[in-house]
């Protein structure tokens, strides 16, 4: 027996949803984009190669910590052991905050699980407990993944001030190239996304019953409120600033462009 | 201005009903509750609608128009096509009396079950002290004006009835939340907003903020908040760590779990 | 035991014709702020209570109420307090009131909001941290505890939540036809309500020694009116019909500040905060035309200048208040005066200028629903453009007479509290005096029945199976006739009259033709015929409140055809000053022999005691 819209108790209306505007956009669209990210960096991640170009280190593979390329291991090689792809070591950091983001979670719920696909449109599983049980119960886990997300963001920013440096060939002193723009746009959407987390904005300030007795931290609350506003934005730019960061070194790595140098 | 709007609206009641065609005149500054009213007043005196302000203010006139969950008072004609055919149902979710009117009894019924608020004793002519910065979170929930559009569009319960026991919805998460932020409260609901209340079950799609017809931020400020705030209580390890070596969050102090 | 869907009521079945019937000690008629605050101080005083109410709970017309509560809490100004509050009162109802009332309200107000935040309410706050007050017309001080411009909201949803709290029994969508008397001794002693459930139509008699009415107000029978559907009178027209006694019904207030465009939104309120807040009032011509229509009354303490007016919002002690904020009848007629002079705006209203006074910032903080309300229905940004208004019929000074400590009314075992009844207010409420109204009076009817109900004992009076007989014949009659006509037309014509003959200003011909009018659609009300079946039938609802409304319009043209001056809500063209003939009384009107008319009868004013008349000096 339906339980839903459809069942014995509800006004009588076969239809699914009598929604007539293109409700499905969103989830279509989140499902290809999502989609497209996840084939591309599964791709990335595991091929191991052409993720540094002299001064850029992917993001994918930051901090290199396994069998990295010389020059691109700034925290040194404890996993030189390890076998596969150095970007598999630390890539479940970012993937699991993002995973866990309670945007992406929206984002993935309503276009891969169709739980709802839109508002008011029905979803076609019989059953449904949420969060509320194994595996889902996991995406608590949140704020620990946005701990490590901003240890990933400060790796980042260093790696974006190393994009600074000089390309081989080039003299010692302070360099820039079309890479270091895309470094820069890009860990300022990565910080943007980070700060502006739902978790960040408990830990900074949401969890205080008594904003009049912590001014500073309510300061922080109020502006972490703020950026927090926009987190669904910032969570697609700084998908796609991650991948073209990549992407960009890719190719430039395997020679197929050259990186446009300002001075 | 005037025109001629056609009109899908659904008559029958608990034993079943259709969707009627009704053709009515109206004008470009009226709103979909107007055109019902028009409807009632010169060819279908029966339609059961329900309301009362007509200002957006009571919450009352809670109905899905082309399927998507509004408050009929506010949903402007000139919002549509003047040749747009549109379709007015009850809300999905609670079960139907009759025409646009449902049984919204869940909702009152979940709201007996939520603890109160507890505020220390007040001696007669005390004043208390609360500052503007400390109530202001709670007063953005109590604008809500339980027109009950996000409990109906709610997927945890629109599409499954079973639901509806063990979880009390957006609406009174909002009220956890509420309660939970208030600076003089004395009860501690974490416990109960996660297991009796279903917090867990919401899974943040958001659609109880996208209906809000108050504008009010459900899931950023209430329901996420409150999911934080049990993730404190319950899977933190640095919060266990931190009572086990006597180095504790003082926020909960003086507050009785309930 | 079945239980009720809606409400979860336990329900027992009536042997004969499948009537439902419970028992309780006290019910109260109608679930606004007078109503829930009277169903919890009976609860709280020990006695079994249930609520009645026409729509869900929550909904009804007090979250409307936008501005705040007044209160001589003194957290802004020290110097307020009852006293000043009373005088206010008084001057602003053209001391017509019942100085009890006024006196028992300005003194137990404070408490009453402080209860409220106990209750869970969280006011705007001042910066020490206390409950923060607003300046609104007619009051000295600022006064008015508010949250925004939603206070009405807060309220009821604070009231609602201990009412749910403490375990009050709510008959939801579930209307009072009849009060049941039980004449058995002689006088009539209330006995019981006789009622229907809206969703199935079912019959439904609750026996209680008490009732407590507390069903609002008229406004419905007003074409352009702030107040929803269920504002039909109900209250005034069940007291009348078990010969209690309403006064001041000539007393009708209308609110200077309604919307006027687009139509279907004709009348809805524009809170007085707009202009508590710095908003003024301005005529086609761009004039700030207050400044003419400062009466000689209220002279001494309004401003006649632009600047001294602009300088008070900051600096109360040495200015005085702007002509704006003068007591709601004098706006209104200002407003009206100039519209008819063909001053108004394109719409036929006036222009309410706050965008070129104060900040956008200002505004949305502080006026977040008329905001919110502008942009949505009129596509007004308050904060760029001024909002254009007219009057609106708000609120009714007039209702049942009751006793000031008690608010019993002439019946015993009737209360009534809130708009419903009469004398608080005088001739004309201060915006802000509803809100505490209800709490204060609603407190004290609750206690009163309660107690009325524990001295009762096992004597308690009984519903007679006639009275049953009559309730349910009469409710179901207008199915009885066939073809008849439909009650929405005559609803609406009812409107029509009310507004054109008994509104803002009045003649002896008009008032004279609206009496013949009511006539007539008295008649015809009498051969209207409702579609359909019992269940959940807006037409056959609309023909049961349509009897009230009817009866509660005579009683307004009535008394205003007779009270030959203009004072406060009632201002009669013929007759332009007030007299103080008529100041020196109040116009009682009561069920006519044929039960179905009302006559009137002159009374004195209660007269006041020495030590409060000084305030008057």
């Amino acid at each position: 027996m339906s339980t839903g819209v459809t069942g014995p108790t509800r006004a009588s209306i076969p239809e699914k949803t009598l929604r007539t505007d293109r409700w499905w956009l969103y989830p279509l669209t989140t499902f290809v984009v999502f989609t497209a990210f996840v084939i591309y960096a599964t791709w990335r991640a595991f091929s191991g190669t052409h993720y540094f170009v002299e001064p850029y280190l992917s993001p994918f593979y930051s901090p290199c910590l396994g069998d990295c390329v010389e020059g691109s291991s700034d925290f040194g090689q404890p996993f030189g052991w390890f076998p596969l792809s150095s970007a598999l070591i630390i890539l479940i950091f970012p993937l699991g905050f993002r995973m866990s983001c309670y945007y992406y979670r929206k984002a993935y719920y309503r276009s891969f699980w169709l739980s709802p696909p839109a508002c008011g449109v029905a979803e076609p599983h019989g059953g449904y407990s949420g969060e509320s049980r194994f595996p889902l119960i996991l995406n608590n886990i949140h704020r620990y993944f946005w701990y490590a997300a901003v240890v990933v963001a400060l790796i980042l920013t260093y790696d974006t001030v190393l994009a600074f440096g000089p390309m081989q060939g080039e003299s010692d002193g302070i360099h820039m190239g079309l890479g270091t723009l895309i470094f820069l746009v890009n860990i300022a959407f990565i910080w943007l996304y980070t700060l502006s987390c739902h978790s960040c904005r408990h830990v900074v300030g949401g969890r205080l019953r008594h904003f009049s007795k912590h001014p500073v931290r309510y300061r922080l609350w109020t502006w972490v409120s703020r950026m927090n506003g926009d987190h669904s934005k910032y969570a697609w730019l700084s998908l796609f600033s991650v991948a073209i960061a990549d992407l960009y070194v890719y190719l430039l790595s395997t020679g197929a462009i050259e990186d446009l140098r300002f001075f | 201005m005037a025109y001629n709007l056609k009109m899908r609206l659904w008559r029958g009641d608990k034993s079943g009903g259709e969707l009627k065609d009704y053709d009515v005149e109206v004008e470009r500054g009226e709103v979909v509750l107007d055109a019902i009213h028009r409807v009632q007043a010169t060819q279908a005196g029966d339609l059961a609608v329900r309301w009362n302000c007509k200002a957006g203010k009571c919450g009352s006139c809670s109905a899905e128009i082309n399927g998507r969950p509004r408050l009929m008072c506010m949903c402007r004609l000139s919002d549509f096509e003047e040749s747009e055919t549109i379709t007015v149902t009850p809300m999905r979710t609670f079960p139907v009396i009759r025409d646009l009117v449902t049984d919204v009894s869940f909702n009152y019924k979940k709201a007996r079950q939520l603890p109160s608020v507890e505020l220390p004793e007040r001696k007669p002519g005390e004043k208390r002290t609360m500052m503007q910065e400390d109530v202001e979170r709670g007063q953005e929930f109590r604008k809500c004006i339980e027109c009950f559009l996000c409990q109906n569009v709610c997927h945890v319960v629109r599409d499954h009835e079973d639901n509806k026991e063990a979880f009390s919805g957006p609406r009174f998460f909002l009220r956890f939340a509420e309660l939970d932020m208030h600076p003089l409260d004395t009860a501690d609901r974490r416990e109960r907003a996660q297991q009796a209340a279903g917090l867990g079950m919401c899974n943040i799609t958001k659609c109880c903020t996208e209906v809000c017809p108050e504008g009010i931020h459900i899931t950023d400020n209430a329901i996420i908040p409150m999911k934080e705030r049990v993730v404190d209580k319950k899977y933190d390890p640095l919060v266990w760590l931190g009572n086990k070596i006597g180095i504790r969050n003082k926020d909960n102090d003086g507050r009785t779990p309930v | 035991m079945a239980r009720h869907e809606m409400t979860g009521n336990e329900m027992s079945y009536y042997a004969e014709g499948g009537i439902e019937r419970h028992q309780y000690d006290v019910v109260v008629v109608g679930a606004g702020g007078a109503g829930l605050r009277a169903a919890i101080a009976a609860h709280e005083a020990g006695a079994n209570t249930a609520i009645v109410c026409k729509s869900l709970l929550g909904k009804a017309h007090t979250v409307m109420a936008e501005g705040g509560i007044a209160a001589a809490m003194g957290n802004r100004w020290p110097e307020d307090n009852w006293e000043v509050h009373f005088r206010d009162t008084m001057r602003g109802g053209k001391m017509l009131n019942n100085w009890r009332m006024a006196q028992l309200h300005a003194q137990e107000a404070p408490e009453r909001v402080l209860e409220l935040e106990d209750w869970g309410a969280l006011f705007d706050r001042t910066d020490d941290g206390l409950i923060s007050q607003r300046d609104f017309g007619g009051h000295r001080y600022a006064r008015l505890a508010h949250v925004g411009d939603r206070t009405g909201l807060e309220m009821i949803r604070t009231l609602q939540q201990r009412a749910v709290q403490i375990g009050i029994d709510v008959f939801m969508e579930c209307t009072v036809t009849d009060l049941l008397q039980d004449r058995s001794s002689g006088e009539g002693r209330m006995a019981g309500v006789f009622a229907y459930w809206r969703e199935t139509g079912r019959f439904v008699v609750i026996d209680a020694p008490a009732v407590i009415l507390a069903t609002g107000g008229i406004g419905k029978s007003f074409k352009v009116t702030s107040n929803s559907w269920e504002y039909t009178g109900d209250g005034h027209a069940l007291a009348l019909r078990a010969g209690a006694k309403l006064i001041n019904m000539e007393f009708v207030q209308f609110h200077p500040t309604g919307m006027v465009w687009p139509p279907s939104v004709k009348g809805l309120l524009v809170t007085e905060s707009v202009r508590g807040d710095g908003g003024i009032l301005k005529n086609s011509e761009g004039k700030r035309f207050m400044f003419d229509y400062i009466p000689d009354f209220f002279k001494a303490e309004t401003a006649d200048t632009e600047e001294e007016a602009d300088r008070w919002y900051d600096d109360k002690k040495n200015n005085r208040r702007p002509p704006e904020l003068l007591p709601r009848d004098e706006v209104a007629r200002a407003i009206n005066s100039e519209i008819k002079a063909g001053r108004g705006s394109e719409h036929g209203g006036i222009y309410l200028d706050i965008a070129s006074r104060r900040t956008p910032e200002f505004i949305r903080k502080r006026l977040p629903s008329m905001y919110h309300q502008f942009k949505e229905l009129a596509d007004v940004d308050i904060t760029a453009e001024p909002m254009e208004i007219g009057p609106t019929c708000h609120y009714v000074m007039g209702g049942v007479e009751v006793d000031a400590d008690s608010q019993e009314s002439a019946v015993t075992g009737l209360y009534a509290a809130g708009e419903v009844s009469g004398g608080m207010h005088g001739s004309n409420r201060l915006g802000g005096n509803s809100l505490s109204d209800l709490l204060v009076f609603g407190r004290r009817a609750g206690e009163s029945a309660a107690a009325y109900v524990a001295g009762l004992g096992e004597a308690r009076p009984a519903v007679s199976d006639e009275d049953l007989r009559a309730g349910q014949w009469s409710a179901v009659a207008p199915f009885s006739v066939d073809g008849g006509e439909n009650p929405y037309s005559i609803q609406h014509d009812l409107q029509q009259k009310m507004n054109d003959l008994v509104g803002i200003i009045r003649t002896e011909a008009e008032l004279a033709q609206a009496l013949e009018e009511i006539e007539q659609l008295k008649v015809r009300a009498k051969s209207m015929s409702v579609d359909g079946h019992r269940q959940y039938n807006p037409g056959w609802h609309l023909a049961l409140d349509l009897r009230n409304m009817l009866l509660v319009s005579e009683a307004i043209a009535k008394a205003a055809l007779a009270r030959q001056e203009s004072r406060g809500g009632h201002t009669r063209d013929d007759f332009p000053g007030p007299n103080p003939e008529w100041g020196a009384k109040n116009l009682v009107v009561s069920l006519a022999d044929d039960g179905e008319s009302v006559m009137l009868n002159p009374q004195p004013l209660p007269p006041m005691p020495d030590d409060l008349k000084k305030f008057f000096d």
